[in-house]
């Protein structure tokens, strides 16, 4: 490559001048670490009522992640990132029918074979 | 101009176009957004379909979660302690990738080498540690053909293995790029998609640990 398109791709990159801040990534880390060590206290706590635990447990999930989109991939719906943001709404989407479409027919299936390899 | 772009700022904060031109890059009369956008808008759209995959074998496995064929049940084979350690090096390990990416921003050679030693190292860390315990369930004759419910698990959490695997290869050559061609534009959008990539990962670990690992042990 020689000096010249080298310069020409410099010019044309900008969106570099800001600086991630080391602070971000601390209130992140702390952040992840009290969801974290919350996901492991919520499994043998007698706090929760027991089959709730796989809902706190989802929940602390679900929070983490978006602390993690937030605070380390800089997720935010500044005019240069909307996009982003747009993208992971539609992703969001399609995961939530994969899962719980999966999740939902799956359970009837086998109420349904149950019923029929044993009648109550 | 100021004037006026104070007025648009204060009537459309986020650029979304609802008072008039916007001047924001990448927005009409603002011009075409970087290529530094572009490239991290790019890599994000494979990043999702990456999440949608993760999403299929998650539905799997939460349909599959308890079928056991007579084997052995999630809560007899999880390792809490040793989730826990995984979690803690891959969860350190995308703090210093986030060290990285402000060394490289701030052109800082030697923390941009130093920080990816440390973030491979606890990457590496993650990856020994989840062989071993997939070559323990292998011994014990628990391996991925013993049950429909370890079928789901190994091919789930063995395919974030892979892509932490390929994550690490791709941290070895960005190490060697940086350290070979510098800070130029190329390398550093390269690099910002490495980031993305890592960070994902421990995104995918979090719904692992959670929903696979703590709640197979309340199954």
């Amino acid at each position: 490559m020689t000096m010249n398109t080298g310069h020409a791709e410099h010019a044309d990159d900008d969106g570099d001048d800001h600086v991630p801040q080391v602070s971000t990534y601390l209130i992140g880390l702390t952040l992840a670490v009290l969801l974290t060590v919350a996901s492991f206290w919520a499994v043998n706590t007698h706090l929760i009522y027991g089959p709730g635990i796989p809902v706190a447990l989802a929940s602390l999930a679900i929070a983490q992640m978006g602390i993690h989109l937030v605070f380390f991939l800089h997720l935010t719906t500044a005019p240069d990132n909307i996009n982003n943001a747009l993208a992971l709404a539609f992703g969001l989407l399609i995961v939530g029918l994969i899962v719980f479409g999966s999740v939902w027919i799956m359970w009837h299936m086998n109420y349904n074979l149950m019923a029929m390899g044993h009648p109550m | 101009m100021s004037a006026a772009d104070a007025t648009v700022a204060l009537r459309d904060p986020y650029h979304v176009g609802h008072a008039g031109e916007s001047q924001a890059r990448g927005h009409g009369a603002g011009g075409p957004a970087s290529k530094r956008i572009v490239v991290g808008y790019g890599f994000w759209l494979f990043l999702l379909s990456d999440i949608v995959i993760f999403s299929c074998l998650f539905a799997a496995y939460a349909v599959l979660a308890q079928a056991t064929a007579g084997g052995p049940s999630s809560k007899q084979i999880f390792d809490l302690n040793r989730v826990a350690i995984e979690t803690a090096c891959l969860l350190a390990s995308s703090f210093f990738c986030g060290m990285a990416s402000i060394a490289v921003a701030k052109r800082s050679r030697l923390w941009t080498q130093i920080w990816l030693v440390v973030t491979g190292l606890l990457g590496l860390a993650f990856i020994l540690l989840e062989v071993s315990e997939f070559s323990a369930l292998h011994a014990q004759g628990d391996g991925p053909t013993r049950s429909a419910f370890l079928t789901a698990f190994f091919t789930l959490v063995g395919c974030h293995g892979v892509h932490v695997s390929a994550g690490l290869l791709w941290l070895g050559t960005m190490m060697a790029q940086l350290f070979a061609k510098g800070f130029r534009a190329d390398i550093r959008r390269r690099f910002l998609c490495f980031t993305m990539f890592w960070h994902f990962l421990d995104i995918i670990w979090v719904a692992i640990f959670s929903l696979v690992y703590l709640v197979g042990t309340k199954l």
